[in-house]
């Protein structure tokens, strides 16, 4: 075990010589994790805006009022005035406003004396999301008006006069359900930490490709032949080959977890769960570029072996963007280590736990177990000819 | 195959055999190399040296024969004895973007030397090859010969019994090559057992003690350079450019134990011994004697290439 560590320790200084290690083990992956979230973050969380208005044909009433200020609370909306049902119809013909909300006569009247009232939204033909979305906040404030009405109702008596002081409990009254909108900043962490984890799934594999690939590069360096006449078992190479990719794999993915957090603001979710599946990623890593490079008879040949079944492993767990789940797809992604690590992190980042990564973390380590051992067979006879 | 010396025989090998496939590379080779020895491996490129002296070290798995190093046997899976072999193989085998020392530390620390033991080791080789003031440059940065002086330097690191060198001085200046050559000598002289293979009859001729001629995978002879010629037939050759009474002169010489034959011819006299060189001064005495006056003397001795051709039918480099 010495000699493997002494073979794995001057492995890993000539790693660090090299800028190329360097760049793929952990600048790449960070940033283009950087890159993929500020340009595509910014195209999913821009700023959406929408002009609205609001025609107020309920004279004296002052549920109309209660909607404008509604709307005036909301940052995305700008209001503007409508007189009229035909100005407004002729502002969202000329795509001027969005969408226009009208309250008909009595219609606080109507809503208050439980005949109940019509909100009339006119969307703008050419802003048909933003419509939609003044007709979501109508339906969400009629909703609103229905509660409070049927909380009123249910203490007074029929045909009573209105208690405003129940109206004023009813509105106070903390809903037993609410759905919560996503922010834009919430949605920019998820992003951060999707591109996060896909980077460092993705690079995970060629920052450990090295490792069985050195045994070749010791063969093309004539030094293999000098390892073998030294007193060490040549399992002692093919260790220390394999060792000083466990580690940096280790180092680097564990630098990025770390990097992404700090400075992308990704959220890996349970550490425990993401040391368990890192430490599965690398040893998956390093038994599948060890058994790819055992094909190869140079080390060229042996890098592009790699890359074709890195990228191809990445295309098919997802690393670039998310895939469905369902299909052929869904079922094929888990043929790839990189598919369950995928499934795994983001598992932890949705808020999972250690049970939630069960099998995600059995699938990498029986791909790392089969790929290792048929790795390390072929690779002693790379080195006993 | 009985050594040359009286010393401690270190190596023994025999009834080598390995084969890729169907093709037979080496076949019942077997020598023995004695401690102060220097034993050499002669014969061209593709002969079966590299392979020969591959399974000698255990790199290769042999197919058949059997290897001993101080009495204990050696193959692939052997360790122990493989920390008393020092190894310099054909090409530069030095990691580049390491530095001389930490190329030497790094091999160092796998024949289990450690702390002040290696550290004086280290300075000890880059001593004894040249390199002690560039020891903590880069490799990729020494010239050719400055890494060929490396390499032999890490096969000295462990301080071997048997030191085993396969073709050191391909590639390598005239410069870099006497040196090299200087310190195989140098290291015969101190006791150490040299196993050395080469295609270049010069190197076989002025370093080995011992030569065995490698052709096809076989070793076809071997012995001491005066041996292997008297194996073959072939004389020493004498001419001796002289005045006088040439035919009187050529009878006194001939008369002469280990003279075969003196002739009179192109204005002197041509005279074949066994060994011309152990005769010469009775040659020139006798030569003198007969009242002939000597202007010049010229000796042409039978070298292994013609040993070589004899014994194999073609040359023992084709540079073509």
């Amino acid at each position: 075990m010495r000699d493997a560590w002494t073979i794995a320790a001057k492995d890993m200084r000539r790693r660090l010589r090299d800028r190329t290690a360097i760049l793929v083990a952990l600048v790449l992956p960070f940033g283009l994790a950087y890159i993929f979230d500020l340009t595509l973050g910014d195209i999913e969380t821009q700023g959406f805006d929408a002009t609205y208005a609001v025609v107020n044909r309920d004279v004296g009433g002052h549920l109309p009022e209660e909607f404008t200020r509604l709307l005036q609370g909301i940052d995305f909306i700008t209001l503007r005035d409508a007189s009229s049902v035909r100005e407004a119809d002729s502002l969202a013909s000329d795509g001027t406003i969005d969408a226009a909300v009208v309250f008909p006569p009595g219609f606080t009247e109507r809503v208050e004396d439980g005949r109940g009232g019509e909100i009339v939204v006119i969307g703008s033909p050419d802003a048909q999301i933003s419509a939609l979305v003044a007709e979501s906040i109508a339906t969400s404030f009629a909703s609103d008006l229905d509660a409070i009405g049927l909380s009123v109702g249910t203490v007074a008596e029929p045909g009573a006069p209105v208690d405003e002081r129940l109206v004023a409990r009813a509105q106070d009254v903390t809903p037993g359900a609410e759905i919560r909108g996503t922010d834009a900043e919430d949605q920019a962490v998820s992003q951060a930490t999707f591109f996060a984890i896909g980077m460092a799934v993705f690079f995970m594999f060629f920052a450990v490709e090295f490792g069985v690939r050195g045994l070749l590069e010791e063969r093309e360096e004539g030094t293999l032949s000098r390892l073998l006449v030294a007193p060490i078992s040549p399992g002692s190479v093919i260790g220390g080959k394999a060792l000083a990719s466990l580690l940096v794999g280790l180092v680097s993915t564990s630098l990025l977890v770390i990097a992404t957090t700090w400075l992308l603001g990704a959220s890996w979710g349970e550490p425990i769960g993401v040391v368990l599946l890192v430490v599965g990623g690398v040893l998956a890593a390093v038994g599948v570029t060890a058994l790819v490079s055992t094909l190869a008879t140079t080390t060229a040949q042996a890098g592009a072996y790699v890359s074709v079944v890195a990228v191809v492993g990445g295309l098919l767990g997802g690393t670039f963007f998310p895939i469905s789940q369902a299909g052929l797809l869904g079922t094929i992604r888990f043929l790839s280590p990189q598919g369950w690590l995928m499934e795994g992190f983001q598992e932890l980042a949705y808020g999972g736990g250690l049970a939630d990564i069960a099998w995600p973390l059995t699938g990498v380590l029986v791909i790392a177990t089969v790929t290792g051992a048929i790795a390390w067979m072929r690779s002693k006879r790379m080195v006993a000819r | 195959m009985p050594a040359a010396t009286d010393h401690e025989v270190v190596l023994e090998s025999e009834g080598l055999r390995k084969s890729f496939g169907e093709r037979v590379a080496v076949d019942a080779v077997g020598f023995t190399v004695a401690a102060g020895e220097t034993y050499g491996l002669l014969g061209p490129n593709g002969a079966g040296k590299t392979t020969t002296i591959s399974m000698v070290c255990g790199l290769l798995k042999r197919d058949a024969g059997h290897v001993t190093l101080r009495g204990r046997e050696l193959d692939t899976a052997t360790v122990d004895v493989k920390a008393e072999i020092g190894y310099v193989p054909q090409e530069v085998a030095i990691y580049p973007d390491l530095t001389a020392r930490e190329n030497l530390r790094f091999f160092g620390k796998l024949y289990d030397l450690t702390g002040r033991d290696l550290d004086a080791r280290i300075e000890h080789v880059l001593e004894t090859i040249g390199l002690a003031d560039r020891g903590n440059e880069r490799t990729d940065a020494f010239s050719g010969g400055m890494k060929r002086r490396l390499n032999i330097g890490l096969g000295l690191l462990n301080d071997p019994t048997l030191l085993v060198l396969d073709e050191p001085t391909v590639g390598v200046d005239p410069q870099s090559r006497n040196a090299i050559l200087d310190s195989v000598e140098s290291l015969a002289r101190e006791g150490l057992a040299v196993l050395y293979t080469t295609h270049y009859m010069e190197e076989a001729e002025r370093l080995c003690d011992r030569v065995g001629i490698l052709d096809e995978g076989a070793l076809k002879a071997e012995g001491t350079r005066r041996e292997l010629i008297s194996l073959v037939g072939e004389r020493d050759r004498l001419h001796i450019d002289a005045r006088g009474d040439l035919s009187a002169a050529a009878t006194a010489a001939a008369a002469l134990p280990g003279v075969e034959e003196a002739v009179p011819r192109d204005g002197g006299i041509d005279v074949l011994a066994r060994d011309v060189r152990a005769s010469l001064a009775e040659i020139v005495r006798a030569i003198d004697g007969s009242g002939v006056g000597i202007m010049s003397m010229e000796v042409d001795e039978p070298n292994l290439e013609a040993v070589f051709l004899h014994l194999t039918g073609k040359a023992l480099r084709d540079e073509g």
